[in-house]
């Protein structure tokens, strides 16, 4: 562990997992917090409960703004562990100076979102800090729901079942990277960002069994992927040419140097099922999105590992993203 | 090498110094002060790397290129079917499947 | 057929194509008297063998030797400690390219003196740094500028604009190198304590856009006075696989050259204007030196005499620390670059030296030998 916490901490990959283990959850410990999912799973099985804090810059971008990120990140939370959301509480805190209208804007964007989830804000909290202390405006939001299908875990996968992703990856990440300062793009990209509960409750009423779930936030599939070969102790092998990705987030990726599986998604998920469910779980998905696919499946070649399968018959190691993702000159 | 990628040329501005690229529908402003003010035109396939165009990509050079790449896989695929067919022949299993037809 | 953008990335990462290659390799490699081993120069090209398994796809007896990688990790500690000092002074703002940001220097890398509130800015094109300079009057800009050939001229852009526009707060500190150099360092090291004669290169995949800016003329010599034939490839898979096939063929053929593979954009003489600029604002050192290789004469540049005023290196000497701090010293990475052992001969190959805590040039750079032995390594 490094001395001083730097910004790579905050990536969601390595260095993020590593202060969380090394810090918070050697303080922390209990089996709840211990299991790592997306939101934790309470009251014997009855409640999902998550949080999350959102600081994202710019605060306005193509497709979204931090509001609509903040309630579908809490309610994609708890929708990637089957289920509802219900309540949610949103506390912001806001640096002096800042625009009144536009903090409207953004509410009004929270409740739009929360309508398509169904869900409500009981409680918050407000609190004004002097210029410079935070960056224009950070949300932090916990939500509460109700499990509608039980059992979702990342450690239990197993050889021969398949793993789809619900639309094209990278849109989020690429959006972020071309709007921000100093990096002009001009594209027609948009954020992916969006709420999943829908897409979950149409594949619980198709009656699939779903093994796992997961949005893939920071670290992107990539970083999915990662866990779930980890958590599991199985091999994810990727068919490399079937991830779909949009020509456009191909374009600053190759512009930039990014890979589009580590770049970090806020409305696209990765599901895992049994390979007899896979076509069902297909259909189902194509209904929102026609770019989902099957990317992966499961295997025991090496465990803990995630291979990519390039067409022309060779294979390498995909790996947990690590460090800040900067453009590169080599 | 170092991460340069192939763009198309889509405005020049009117000194010269900057010209708009796009890359898969992304589009970005480069620098052109490292080229000559005759070399690029509008439509130009160009390489790009950290915010300036290095250089102009040669059509007929590239095209050339991908005509090889295609006689290579012809050749490739006459091979191929030349070997399958050779082992096709010389497959016992089929000769005496053969020597069935024949007695029926 | 007229040429689309796509067909530039498609044709040239075709999986067809690539197949076809490594069988035509296959074919040639049977003709070979002894196994020859490739030297690829650039980290780019590194990255690219590694990221499509190119070695999966190559006879036994064609093999990689990885080439230095990446500029910035070639740089000495001390000189990674001038950026981290650099940051540190009072009203600097030190601009600097991504590829900078983790390379660890004696106090730590520019991530860790930002983390300690230093002024450290990653931008895309040097010419960022005009815009940071009007909007900080008050504050030093200082341009950590990085690259071999392919990137000198942009910086040399800068410098021109600066002194066009008279923007008194931009300054730079050049560690830009050159590829040649290198390359002759490997096969035909000068340094009396330095066992360059039992090196196994045995020939070249040249860089593809250092080429485009000096032009294919640089590598002339190589063939000429160094047996050493050289191909200078693009960095599509495709490109890399067809470079290979180039360079099995001469050796088949008993022919020792200059080729470009890269023909859609190298030519012999390159971009002259590129050139003429760096000619004009910069002037060769007698040495530079590259972690894990040492003293490679004539390989690094600097700001010419005239334009002294600009350069961080005179303008801050008095913080600036000049000893030279030699790699720890069971770092065999000079052996490794001229083919002389394996990663996996090292001692502290994947224990005290892995990508997280690189102690050696050929761990500090993603495209290096060992971050690339350590990265896929079961699977090559």
């Amino acid at each position: 562990m490094t001395k001083t916490v730097t910004i790579a901490h905050g990536n969601g990959g390595e260095e993020n997992n590593e202060l969380i283990k090394k810090i918070f959850y050697k303080h922390f410990e209990n089996d709840i917090l211990a299991k790592s999912e997306d939101a934790a799973v309470i009251e014997d099985g009855k409640l999902a409960f998550t949080t999350d804090s959102f600081t994202v810059s710019p605060l306005f971008f193509p497709g979204g703004d931090i509001g609509k990120l903040a309630v579908c990140g809490t309610c994609n939370d708890l929708a990637m562990m089957g289920a509802k959301p219900k309540y949610m509480t949103c506390s912001v805190i806001i640096e002096e100076g800042f625009s009144t209208r536009e903090l409207e804007k953004i509410v009004k964007s929270m409740k739009t979102e929360l309508e398509i989830n169904g869900a409500i804000v009981v409680s918050g909290d407000t609190k004004v800090v002097p210029k410079g202390a935070v960056d224009k405006l950070f949300i932090n939001t916990t939500g509460i729901g109700q499990i509608e299908h039980k059992g979702i875990t990342a450690s239990g996968l197993k050889e021969g079942m398949s793993i789809l992703v619900s639309r094209d990856v990278g849109a989020h990440g690429a959006t972020i990277f071309a709007a921000r300062e100093g990096i002009e793009l001009a594209s027609s990209l948009q954020t992916d960002c969006a709420s999943l509960y829908p897409q979950v409750k149409a594949l619980i009423d198709a009656g699939i069994h779903i093994v796992a779930m997961r949005d893939a936030t920071r670290g992107g599939v990539s970083a999915v992927l990662n866990e779930w070969a980890k958590s599991s102790d199985v091999c994810v092998e990727v068919t490399e040419e079937s991830i779909p990705v949009q020509e456009e987030v191909r374009g600053i990726c190759e512009m930039l140097g990014f890979e589009a599986v580590d770049l970090a998604n806020e409305g696209t998920f990765v599901l895992c099922v049994e390979k007899a469910d896979e076509a069902k779980a297909l259909d189902v998905l194509q209904r929102t999105h026609t770019t989902s696919t099957v990317i992966a499946t499961i295997s025991e070649q090496h465990k803990g590992k995630v291979i990519l399968n390039s067409s022309w018959g060779t294979k390498r190691f995909l790996d947990l993203p690590t460090g800040e993702l900067l453009p590169r000159i080599c | 090498m170092c991460l340069s990628i192939p763009s198309k040329v889509v405005k020049i501005s009117d000194d010269k110094t900057m010209c708009t690229v796009d890359t898969m529908g992304v589009q970005r402003d480069a620098n052109l002060m490292m080229m000559d003010d005759e070399d690029i035109v509008i439509g130009d396939y160009v390489l790009l790397h950290i915010g300036f165009v290095m250089n102009k990509i040669d059509e007929d050079e590239a095209l050339a290129s991908i005509d090889t790449y295609r006689e290579i896989l012809e050749v490739l695929d006459e091979d191929d079917k030349k070997r399958a067919i050779l082992e096709d022949d010389e497959c016992e299993a089929r000769g005496e499947q053969y020597a069935q037809e024949i007695k029926s | 057929m007229g040429l689309e953008l796509k067909h530039l990335y498609d044709n040239f990462r075709d999986g067809d194509t690539i197949k076809a290659y490594a069988k035509i390799i296959a074919e040639d490699a049977k003709k070979l008297k002894k196994p020859i081993n490739i030297m690829e120069v650039c980290g780019g090209h590194t990255h690219t063998i590694m990221k499509f398994g190119l070695p999966q796809l190559l006879p036994d007896n064609v093999n990689f030797i990885h080439g230095p990688g990446c500029p910035v990790c070639i740089m000495p500690k001390e000189r990674i400690d001038h950026a981290y000092v650099l940051s540190m002074q009072p009203d600097v703002i030190l601009v600097t390219l991504g590829d900078m940001i983790k390379v660890p220097g004696s106090n730590g890398s520019l991530q860790d003196a930002r983390a300690k509130g230093s002024d450290v800015r990653f931008v895309y094109s040097p010419m960022e740094c005009i815009k940071i300079a009007q909007e900080n009057e008050d504050k030093k800009v200082i341009f950590f500028a990085i690259g071999f050939e392919t990137t000198t001229p942009m910086t040399a852009v800068l410098v021109e604009q600066v002194i066009k526009q008279k923007i008194s707060n931009i300054f730079f500190h050049i560690n830009h190198v050159t590829v040649p150099e290198v390359m002759v360092e490997l096969i035909d090291s000068r340094d009396v304590h330095v066992d360059s004669y039992n090196n196994q290169i045995d020939a070249f995949l040249g860089p593809s856009h250092v080429s485009v800016i000096s032009g294919s003329k640089i590598y002339d010599k190589f063939p000429k006075d160094y047996g050493r034939p050289v191909v200078v490839t693009g960095f599509e898979p495709v490109d890399a696989m067809q470079g290979i096939s180039m360079i099995v063929k001469q050796f088949v053929e008993e022919r020792c050259e200059m080729e470009v593979q890269y023909k859609r954009v190298v030519n012999h003489d390159g971009n002259l204007k590129a050139q003429a600029l760096i000619e004009k604002y910069f002037e060769k050192m007698s040495l530079f030196r590259w972690r894990g290789l040492g003293n490679v004469p004539d390989s690094g540049l600097k700001l010419r005499e005239e334009y002294r005023d600009y350069d961080a290196e005179v303008l801050y000497k008095d913080v600036l620390p000049i000893a030279e701090i030699e790699d720890h010293k069971l770092c065999i990475c000079g052996d490794i670059l001229r083919g002389m052992a394996k990663p996996q001969e090292c001692t502290i190959f994947g224990t005290a030296c892995k990508p997280t805590t690189p102690i050696g040039s050929c761990m500090v750079s993603s495209e290096g030998a060992c971050a690339a032995y350590y990265k896929y390594g079961n699977l090559i």
